[in-house]
């Protein structure tokens, strides 16, 4: 039998060997129902993960080569700070460029909290300065005292102290999503394992007549790789299917307060669920096949 | 074809055979007696494989059992036809396809063979009764359809654990004709009966010759039949 034709029996079945396992009632739709649910909770598993990673990346890289320079100073010096602060980071080495924040954004960056309405021109709001660092990366603490000495107001932020720990978390909570990937194969694996065992056994009297016309074991273990896939590829694709609704019709989480990026496939994220009906039918190949030959080499 | 040399054979206490020695050769017609549960059943298993032997060798088609793999074995099985003393059939399949099991499970099933198939159930005498599930069959019917699975293949050897077990005399004369009549095609037989008046209709027909288990030892009983 030439590889292609025995990949073609495999998957779509020779009616006749599917026939030589009898029919099992309603316990197939447990199969069916677990493996569709396993794929729901492998979707938002996944939507986690995928969310977290890019919640990760964002911040990691917004925030990792700006820092500011915050100015407070009375009215009439506020402009000789800023210059002051400008020459000296202009002179930093690792420094790649610093630009003082105009009034508009500023005006932007507090709208949030204090309302359109504020004549934010009367308050003594500080002067910001965005630092953008070079590749090299610069000494800090050294900045922090040239700072101090030359303009008093001025207080550098680098942000690297709550970034860090944000990033950390989100890392971590992809990490987890992973994991949970990985414990809901596991327990697809296992679901399947014990629900082909019961197949087994309910059927040993058919498995034993079967070796004793002459089958082979791969063709009794195929009758049930067969069946057990298909359930798991049913079940899986149904789960999947639902998952996926229920991601897309989640409320949006709106791009201003899109601090959080939202649960959710961005574009080509959205083939990625696609995958898991394949791999459920991976996994119960591979766990059926092992328990029917595990049973199987107990007869002769 | 099939030998058997010095066999021995313990389901865990003590021996049920020992010392058995057997030769099936092409076109040999051997009846095989004992009380119940002198060891019939055990010794057809280890001619085809579904017993290891505790001791001595079992040859089958020229290759040591011991060796043997799994598929191995299942192939040897497809040129030897067995008709199991509790038939073993599959209950949810029709007659007709528990008798062309052989075939399915070997990939050789399908149109091709269907001519054939009809042709056997028409020689058993089955052709009404082929779409019958096997529950619904009388021990007769079982009985040659059991037959019918296990010459489909067009086996070397037939081994047949009391095929006229629960069939009445007609039936049984029947079934001996149709086992005679393959030993005529060049099949060695085998059959494991206590029925001595079997063994007498027999003797009129085929040159047979009658094994006897005895203390588990394998005997030729002689002209005493």
């Amino acid at each position: 039998m030439s590889a292609l034709s025995r990949l073609r029996v495999l998957l779509m079945g020779d009616r006749q060997a599917s026939r030589v396992v009898p029919p099992s009632g309603f316990t197939v739709w447990l199969t069916v129902f677990t493996a569709g649910a396993m794929a729901f909770l492998a979707v938002f598993a996944l939507a986690l993960s995928l969310a977290t990673g890019r919640l990760a990346d964002r911040w990691a890289d917004a925030l990792a080569r700006t820092a500011t320079v915050r100015i407070s100073a009375p009215e009439g010096q506020m402009q000789a700070q800023v210059d002051a602060v400008m020459e000296i980071l202009r002179t930093t080495p690792g420094i790649a460029s610093a630009r003082v924040l105009p009034e508009a954004e500023q005006r932007a960056l507090l709208e949030p909290w204090l309302g359109p309405d504020l004549p934010v021109e009367d308050l003594p709001v500080p002067q910001l300065i965005e630092v953008t660092e070079n590749g090299e990366g610069y000494d800090a603490t050294g900045l922090r005292l040239r700072l101090a000495g030359e303009a008093p107001g001025a207080v550098f932020d680098d942000h690297t102290r709550w970034r860090r720990p944000l990033v950390r978390a989100a890392a971590r909570l992809r990490a987890l999503g992973m994991i949970s990937l990985g414990l809901i194969a596991l327990a697809t694996a296992a679901m399947i394992t014990l629900s082909a065992n019961a197949a087994l056994a309910a059927n040993a009297r058919v498995i034993a007549v079967l070796r004793l016309v002459g089958a082979r074991d791969v063709y009794i273990a195929r009758a049930f790789m067969r069946r057990f896939t298909g359930r798991a590829l049913e079940g899986a694709g149904a789960g999947t299917v639902l998952g996926m609704l229920a991601i897309a019709f989640l409320p949006e989480a709106d791009a201003a307060g899109g601090f959080l990026t939202g649960l959710g496939f961005r574009g080509l994220d959205w083939a990625l669920p696609l995958l898991i009906p394949p791999a459920a039918g991976f996994v119960a190949f591979w766990a059926t096949r092992a328990a029917a030959l595990r049973v199987l080499r107990r007869i002769t | 074809m099939i030998e058997l040399e010095n066999v021995a054979h313990s389901y865990g206490g003590g021996e049920l055979l020992s010392g058995v020695s057997l030769k099936l050769a092409p076109g040999s017609f051997h009846f095989l007696t004992g009380p119940s549960g002198a060891g019939k059943t055990t010794l057809l298993k280890l001619c085809y494989g579904e017993l290891v032997p505790t001791a001595g060798h079992v040859g089958l088609f020229g290759r040591e059992l011991r060796e043997m793999s799994r598929d191995d074995i299942a192939r040897t099985r497809r040129r030897i036809g067995v008709v199991h003393q509790d038939c073993q059939f599959l209950d949810h399949l029709p007659l007709d396809e528990n008798v062309a099991l052989p075939l399915t499970v070997s990939g050789r099933g399908g149109e091709a063979e269907a001519g054939n198939l009809r042709e056997l159930l028409s020689w058993v005498g089955l052709t009404a009764r082929a779409k019958a599930l096997p529950p619904q069959l009388s021990g007769g019917e079982r009985q040659r359809a059991a037959l019918a699975r296990a010459v489909i293949m067009a086996p070397d050897v037939i081994l047949a654990d009391e095929p006229t077990g629960n069939v009445d005399w007609e039936m049984s004369q029947r079934l001996l004709t149709l086992l005679v009549e393959l030993n005529r095609m060049g099949k060695a037989v085998l059959i494991a009966t206590h029925d001595l008046t079997l063994i007498r209709a027999a003797k009129a027909q085929v040159a047979a010759r009658v094994l006897r288990i005895k203390d588990r030892r394998l005997q030729l009983a002689g002209a005493d039949l």
